[in-house]
């Protein structure tokens, strides 16, 4: 996720990631990391970073950071439930892989390169 | 070929949906997408989420999900459907560049599971979760790609790279793409794509040659280039085997 601030936006940062604070602790699928993060409505980057283990990283430029995925059990994925995909198409459209449910799916990546 | 191939699975229930990893975007993708003339989504994945979502490190990759959202098979690499006939390298005319040559010879021997991979396919789309090729949850998990935190840095990296490109500053992105290639170094697509933002109007096959300038190797930006890191690995182990 990229940050022009190192105070994040709670609901843009749930948003972007997935991960949701709820009473119990940060939660994301079937995984909750308890926590006091709830009801924030700003969290600072770098206890986002520490407490959810996402790397946050600077930019060589001022005022531009990423917190990168986390890695809770060494895998890309940590569920087989699909994230949410969410992409524009040609058009400029917002596309959610979600709307497909109830049909198979191949998603294949590929590059002009 | 794959709109040729999802045409035929439609009416069983199977969708397709086309991801370009591009920084570039519509400008990088429209005109494949619009000679494709797909009937399915064609999506432009600029942040390459698909690597920090799903693990993707080469192109072409699929994953393969079922109608309740559940992946049966994480990403893996995903050949071209087989053709009728058996594909006729191009004759090179003469006076090729020697590396056009090289990446051509090289390119022949990456192996191509295709056989294997389709008719696994279409036993998924006739069997469903009956299907031997259709993984468990846990051992979709297993068999996505490994991810550490210097890994995670690497997709923290590849994002600012993306971000920077696009805001016009080349040069910085420039150190956070050789950032994200040294902590990700299974990722062809983190280095592909910045290697293939270095072609201009000069360079021969364009965004395909990946590659320092003729005559101007000394300003190659980068620790590696598709020939050379092709070589490096070997072609028969650009692609990793098909296992069911």
């Amino acid at each position: 996720m990229l940050l022009h601030s190192l105070n994040v936006g709670s609901t843009e940062f749930s948003k972007t990631t997935g991960w949701e604070f709820k009473p119990e602790g940060a939660c994301k699928g079937a995984v909750c990391i308890p926590c006091d993060l709830y009801g924030k409505r700003e969290i600072n980057a770098q206890e986002l970073s520490d407490t959810l283990g996402m790397p946050l990283v600077k930019a060589e430029v001022p005022g531009l950071w990423a917190l990168g995925p986390e890695s809770i059990n060494s895998r890309a994925l940590t569920d087989a439930r699909a994230a949410d995909l969410t992409l524009p198409d040609l058009a400029g459209n917002e596309f959610r892989l979600s709307s497909l449910l109830g049909q198979k799916v191949i998603v294949y990546a590929w590059a002009p390169y | 070929m794959w709109q040729a191939l999802r045409e035929q699975l439609h009416p069983k229930g199977v969708e397709l949906v086309t991801v370009g990893l591009d920084t570039l975007g519509d400008a990088g993708c429209r005109a494949f997408i619009e000679a494709a003339a797909p009937n399915h989504p064609s999506l432009l994945d600029r942040q390459h989420v698909m690597a920090e979502q799903f693990g993707v490190i080469n192109i072409p990759s699929s994953l393969w999900i079922d109608e309740d959202g559940i992946i049966v098979r994480p990403a893996e690499v995903a050949p071209a459907p087989p053709r009728d006939t058996p594909r006729e390298l191009p004759e090179l005319p003469e006076g090729m560049p020697a590396r056009l040559t090289s990446i051509m010879q090289e390119a022949s021997q990456i192996r191509d599971d295709s056989a294997v991979y389709h008719a696994a396919l279409l036993d998924w789309v006739e069997k469903g979760a009956a299907s031997e090729f259709a993984m468990s949850p846990e051992t979709v998990i297993e068999r996505s790609r490994p991810r550490n935190p210097t890994i995670a840095e690497g997709h923290a990296h590849f994002e600012i790279a993306s971000h920077l490109e696009l805001n016009g500053n080349h040069e910085a992105a420039k150190t956070h793409f050789r950032a994200a290639h040294t902590r990700v170094p299974d990722s062809w697509t983190f280095r592909r794509q910045a290697w293939s933002l270095e072609a201009d109007e000069t360079t021969p096959m364009g965004r395909f040659w990946q590659g320092p300038a003729m005559g101007d190797e000394a300003s190659w930006p980068y620790e590696g280039d598709w020939l050379k890191d092709i070589q490096a690995v070997g072609a028969e182990n650009y692609n990793d085997p098909w296992k069911p």
